[in-house]
């Protein structure tokens, strides 16, 4: 942590951490603290008065149905954007691990989708879809399927799900390369010998020992699938149609910005603080025990 | 490889460039859109094949009011504004996190352990649970539409610290017995040695810092109400609203190619150092 050799106490280290430390406070403590507070208190409808409520927030939204089905939707599209994006990734590195010649123009092909901006990978994938010009429903048609995303919440689902698995393939299958590359060859010739082909040892050899890789990418998927969806979402479906698509960031967005509740959004926002800590203990208490071959 | 299978081998290639094509098809479409006239890509079915407009509508995009209907700035302007966003917001973060982790490091000082934890935390405070509150405080100080205001709040980073914290912890400590015995001060240290031994490192990072602010989207959102201080990013969501009623499908693709188009550059002419930041700050 401290060098064993340093330098003496002074004004210096103070100054030296003063503008992270000023940033956090002003834009970090001081903005969280105040969720924290606002979401203890209920305002009237034109900001008159409040009035201190402790807990009351948070009971109405456990009690609210369409917060809990909010809550369930978000699960549902983070588990659906990390097992589509996850599994395309493990595919694909699984074979380039293989290939001697090219593997790395296929990574150079295939990583670039990372740079995209959730929001603008919301836009394609809306123009493929779109009802009345997009490729896939003009396919979809042919096959007898009508394709209306802006009328059917299961479609616009499916949408916000595929656009978002999309931007994360590059970074599922960076990682998963990078895993597969650094077993030993020893390992899988040592398999190979006892007679077992490639899929035999993608399952029994490769998959096992790759294991901390997928724990780790299942949390990274997990917290981009409840934040960083947000600009997808927004650009996209609105999260309509009737709400199938909010998801929980959107809804506090929603609240918070155009519906100006503020006690319910902070309380959200707090609920949210929460699950997101949760989430970095996870990936920190992991990460100490990632394995490394 | 272990065993010789070349039919196994063809599979592999073949499943590849299927994945790759998967990949990229979106992105196909979109150029596609962008190198058509405005009454080509109304007709279903949408081309397949570039057509010969490309160049027009990149000068018309670039140039142009952006889109009809919609309160957007020229494209260069809000392309503009994304880099400043982008340079200010990597280039800040870079800066504030190598102070700290050099105080952090190789200062022992009362409260040290108490202002890392307080830069820890803000790894646990994304955006987008505290919206309000910081655009409240954003608001008050009088920082909306300003670039100030755009980056400022995102430059606190506990990710960069930590790197850099480990990167110094690498260091030998005889490099500083034998600075201080030539007789040199913190900041020299910090200057002639440090930095020029973690530059890879700070490369590395700049790459990816620079893609997360060119990416922002819910931070812009909130601050840029003046059609002058948007980002390209979040014009697109503009767009797409006006495309409700009068749909200009190559100017848009064109809007959105032009957003992609530095990001992705940087992934793949840096590729190595790409792969170094995002590896590393992960960690």
């Amino acid at each position: 942590m401290l060098k064993r050799v340093h330098f003496p106490a002074s004004l210096l280290p103070y100054l030296l951490v003063a503008p992270q430390v000023f940033i956090t406070l002003v834009f970090f403590i001081w903005p969280a603290s105040q969720a924290v507070y606002q979401s203890l208190l209920v305002q009237d409808a034109f900001g008159l008065s409040t009035e201190f409520v402790w807990f009351e927030n948070f009971e109405y939204l456990w009690g609210n149905q369409q917060y809990r089905d909010t809550f369930g939707r978000t699960i549902f599209f983070s588990v659906a954007v990390a097992f589509l994006s996850m599994s395309f990734a493990l595919i694909l590195a699984g074979f380039a691990d293989r290939v001697i010649r090219g593997s790395t123009v296929y990574r150079t092909l295939l990583i670039w989708p990372y740079a995209v901006a959730p929001v603008l990978a919301g836009a394609l994938w809306l123009f493929m879809f779109n009802p009345t010009l997009g490729i896939i429903p003009f396919i979809l048609d042919a096959f007898g399927r009508d394709w209306n995303h802006y009328l059917n919440g299961g479609e616009a689902m499916f949408l916000v799900i595929i656009a978002a698995a999309w931007k994360q393939v590059a970074y599922n299958f960076l990682f998963y390369l990078a895993a597969m590359q650094s077993i030993p060859r020893s390992i899988i010739e040592a398999a190979a010998i006892d007679g077992a082909g490639p899929v035999r040892r993608f399952v029994t050899v490769i998959f096992p020992l790759i294991s901390p890789t997928t724990f780790f990418l299942l949390v990274v998927n997990a917290v981009y699938a409840f934040f960083e969806t947000f600009g997808i979402i927004h650009a996209v479906t609105q999260g309509g149609p009737a709400n199938a698509t909010t998801t929980l960031v959107y809804k506090v967005y929603n609240d918070g910005f155009i519906g100006l509740d503020l006690g319910g959004s902070a309380a959200q926002s707090v609920i949210l603080m929460i699950l997101v800590i949760a989430m970095t203990v996870v990936q920190f208490r992991f990460i100490e025990k990632r394995v490394q071959y | 490889m272990v065993e010789k299978r070349p039919g196994f081998t063809i599979v592999a290639h073949i499943v590849l460039i299927f994945g790759v094509a998967l990949v990229a098809l979106p992105v196909w479409i979109t150029f596609v859109g962008a190198s058509h006239d405005g009454a080509r890509m109304l007709q279903a079915p949408i081309p397949m094949w570039p057509g010969d407009q490309f160049f027009e509508n990149l000068r018309q995009t670039f140039f142009g009011r952006g889109l009809d209907g919609s309160r957007t700035a020229p494209v260069w302007m809000m392309m503009f504004n994304s880099l400043v966003m982008a340079m200010m917001i990597a280039v800040g973060k870079i800066a504030i996190s190598l102070l700290s982790a050099f105080a952090i490091v190789y200062f022992k000082f009362p409260f040290r352990m108490g202002f890392f934890w307080l830069i820890f935390i803000t790894l646990m405070l994304p955006v987008e649970v505290r919206i309000l509150p910081t655009f409240e405080v954003v608001a008050d100080l009088g920082m909306l539409n300003s670039y100030w205001g755009l980056t400022v709040p995102l430059i606190a980073s506990a990710t960069a610290t930590f790197m850099f914290r480990q990167v110094f912890l690498t260091i030998p400590d005889e490099m500083l017995e034998s600075a201080r015995i030539d007789g040199a001060g913190p900041m020299r240290f910090f200057w002639d040695i440090l930095l020029p031994l973690s530059r890879t490192n700070i490369a590395a990072l700049f790459v990816i810092l620079f893609i997360y602010g060119w990416n922002q989207y819910l931070w812009p959102l909130l601050i840029t109400t003046d059609p002058d201080m948007m980002t390209i990013v979040v014009s697109i969501k503009q767009m797409l609203e006006a495309s409700e009623q009068t749909p200009q499908w190559n100017i848009i693709m064109m809007t959105a190619l032009l957003a992609m188009v530095p990001p992705i550059f940087v992934v793949i002419a840096m590729q190595k150092l790409f792969v170094k930041g995002l590896t590393e700050t992960d960690k």
